[in-house]
């Protein structure tokens, strides 16, 4: 009953704390296991994301109006002094290093390489080549295809491992820690594994596949197979992480909810769709922007277990492998940098399209 | 109770199958690494080794710049920790606690950064080592990496969180911002470094991308590179490819394994106020 209690109290204090840090560090210190560390990420990233997107331009607005407010101008030139001195190095760097190569990239991708290497200025040549290269078109749609295919099974998945472990159960931060572990390792080493795997002549999957009497198949070199071969990688890797903010998002729920619908004599199903679903909305919400943006861009796992020459690269290169190829590869700096913009303006349309559909089915309470 | 027992061993019959799932490649890649060629390209498949042989993992060290990759990728990862836990709560701590004129507005251009796909930097970015002469050079492999708009925005939240009344006291005694940084405000924020030195951490251990760009002689390559190479060009046999990749993530589970221990140690010591 204490136990209950205890857990009540965390629970609202947790969902309070989801914007104030404070607080939601406060009720961490209680639980253990990986999720403080990534519950408290994803509060983050949820503010980072609100405060991109609707905050900001109102923080502007309303910044003039508070520095008017109190201290002597000698003082107020000094406050002035430290800050600049101390957001320096930071805004510096990230002016040098992010700021002006994003600039350059849309400069670049106007550029047209001739002989001996030297760009000239080649218009909209770069993007007219995108429209009708076929690579670029078969590029795009295999990476419509992971997206399509990874986002919805590892929110399900990951969904469903956060429903369970949310069960009062025997080692649970062992099971945590297991589906966790490929967010922690090296894509390109686990994508090796994979790829060794999946070998059509000594693979372990073939073998066990074997026991049950189906017959394998080269599984990379096959056209058919090799782009969900990177799926099923990739919903691999991405469940651990969707888990385990899923699973803090539903530790956030109060459960003054699960009582009240417990006396009313609710199932464990119904109170599933009725209670956690709408309540976790924000989170899958969130998951969903940023799995979506990060899934564009996937890279590692197609390079390190397709190759660069094998028969299958026209079904299965990403957008960013394809970018790769052509920047460092074939050295077509223009070319590239308007592949990166495509990807750039891609991302953007869809993360804005999701910001105007949330309001259909994010809960916000 | 019998029933919420049954209900129970079925929810870990669920998660234990997934577990399977999960954990197989870690397995496969220990048993392989330490089986012969012979033994891992049997067919059928043999699944353990006949004996422990360490016969992969010394030909990963012999044939191949493996432990200057460890130090590359160790010393890399280091730099771009420390000059983000420097920078990133020095800016996040002016974003966050001093007014000056123009502030707001280049906090928000800092964040853009956070919201452009990170394949629109390399190229430049590439362009802009070259320039400086630096391909090829350890540098090359952090530069870039030395300075985070996610690191500053994360350090931000932390020091608006603390209360005002604690640089109150030390302006009335005469200390300036950067004294309060130091001395006062940074002690208190320990568990937003620690997550930022964790988050940084995992980024630069694994990045490939990158790396792999920026420096292409075998000796200046991160351990993310080097497998890289070690697939593409040489055929390489299995054991040893698996004792690579082994070696290459071992680091970074036992790594992380302490750094969440301390993260919440560290919760715990300064959250008690919370």
């Amino acid at each position: 009953m204490v136990e209950t209690d205890h857990r009540a109290s965390q629970g609202l204090k947790a969902a309070a704390g989801n914007i104030l840090f404070w607080d939601s560090r406060g009720s961490e210190t209680v639980c253990c296991g990986p999720e403080e560390y990534i519950s408290f990420l994803q509060t983050i990233q949820r503010i980072c994301l609100l405060c991109i997107c609707e905050r900001s331009f109102h923080k502007i607005f309303m910044s003039k109006n508070n520095q008017v407010k109190h201290k002597t101008p000698g003082y107020q030139k000094k406050e002035w002094f430290w800050g600049y001195l101390m957001i320096a190095p930071v805004t510096i760097g990230l002016a040098v290093f992010y700021i002006y190569p994003f600039f350059l990239t849309f400069y670049n991708s106007f550029l047209k390489i001739g002989s001996f290497n030297v760009s000239s200025w080649g218009g909209l040549t770069n993007y007219q080549k995108l429209l009708t290269d076929a690579s670029m078109w078969n590029t795009l749609k295999n990476t419509v295809r992971y997206v399509v295919f990874t986002i919805p099974a590892i929110l399900f998945l990951a969904l469903l491992i956060a429903v369970l472990l949310n069960v009062k159960i025997r080692g649970k931060a062992v099971y945590r820690v297991l589906y966790f572990l490929p967010y922690v390792t090296m894509a390109a080493a686990i994508s090796m594994v994979w790829k060794w795997m999946f070998n059509g002549d000594y693979g372990l999957i073939n073998y066990v596949l074997g026991i049950f009497g189906i017959e394998g198949r080269r599984w990379l070199t096959d056209t058919a197979t090799a782009p969900y071969a990177i799926i099923l990688v990739s919903i691999w890797s991405g469940i651990g992480y969707n888990m385990i903010i899923l699973l803090a998002g539903i530790q956030g729920i109060s459960t003054t909810y699960y009582e009240a619908a417990r006396i009313d004599g609710a199932s464990a199903v119904d109170m599933f769709f009725r209670i956690t679903l709408p309540l976790v909305t924000p989170t899958l919400f969130f998951l969903l922007v940023t799995d979506l943006i990060s899934a564009f861009q996937i890279f590692d796992t197609i390079y390190m277990m397709i190759g660069k020459n094998t028969v299958v690269l026209e079904n299965t290169q990403s957008i960013v492998m394809y970018f790769y190829r052509n920047a460092f590869e074939l050295k077509q700096k223009g070319y590239a940098s308007a592949i990166a913009m495509l990807l750039f303006v891609l991302i953007m349309i869809i993360t804005l399209i999701q910001m105007a559909l949330q309001k259909k089915w994010v809960n916000y309470d | 109770m019998k029933a919420r027992k049954r209900k129970n061993t079925a929810v870990h019959i669920v998660l234990l199958l997934g577990v399977v799932i999960m954990v197989t490649p870690f397995v496969w890649m220990i048993l392989t690494a330490f089986k012969t060629q012979g033994e891992a390209i049997h067919v059928p498949v043999i699944i353990f080794p006949s004996e422990l042989r360490l016969d992969a993992f010394r030909d990963v060290f012999e044939r191949l710049p493996f432990a200057q990759a460890y130090i590359n990728t160790i010393i890399s990862a280091l730099a771009t920790i420390a000059a983000q836990l420097i920078m990133c709560s020095m800016a996040g701590y002016a974003f966050g606690r001093i007014r000056f004129p123009g502030r707001d507005l280049i906090f928000v251009i800092s964040l853009s950064v956070l919201m452009i796909p990170s394949t629109l930097f390399i190229l430049p970015q590439y362009l802009i080592i070259q320039k400086m002469k630096l391909l090829n050079t350890l540098p090359a492999l952090f530069i870039p990496n030395l300075f985070s708009a996610f690191g500053t925005f994360l350090m931000r939240q932390f020091y608006m969180s603390l209360p005002k009344e604690l640089e109150e006291a030390a302006k009335l005694d005469g200390c300036n911002h950067f004294m309060i940084y130091l001395r006062i405000m940074t002690p208190l924020v320990k568990p937003g470094l620690t997550a930022l030195a964790i988050i940084t951490l995992r980024l630069a251990w694994n990045d490939l991308m990158w790396p792999m760009v920026v420096n292409t002689s075998t000796k200046k390559m991160t351990l993310s590179a080097v497998l890289a190479n070690l697939t593409g060009q040489y055929s390489t046999t299995y054991p040893t490819l698996m004792a690579g990749s082994l070696m290459a993530i071992l680091p970074m589970i036992i790594l992380f394994a302490i750094f969440q221990r301390q993260f919440i140690e560290g919760i715990a010591i300064t959250g008690t106020k919370g």
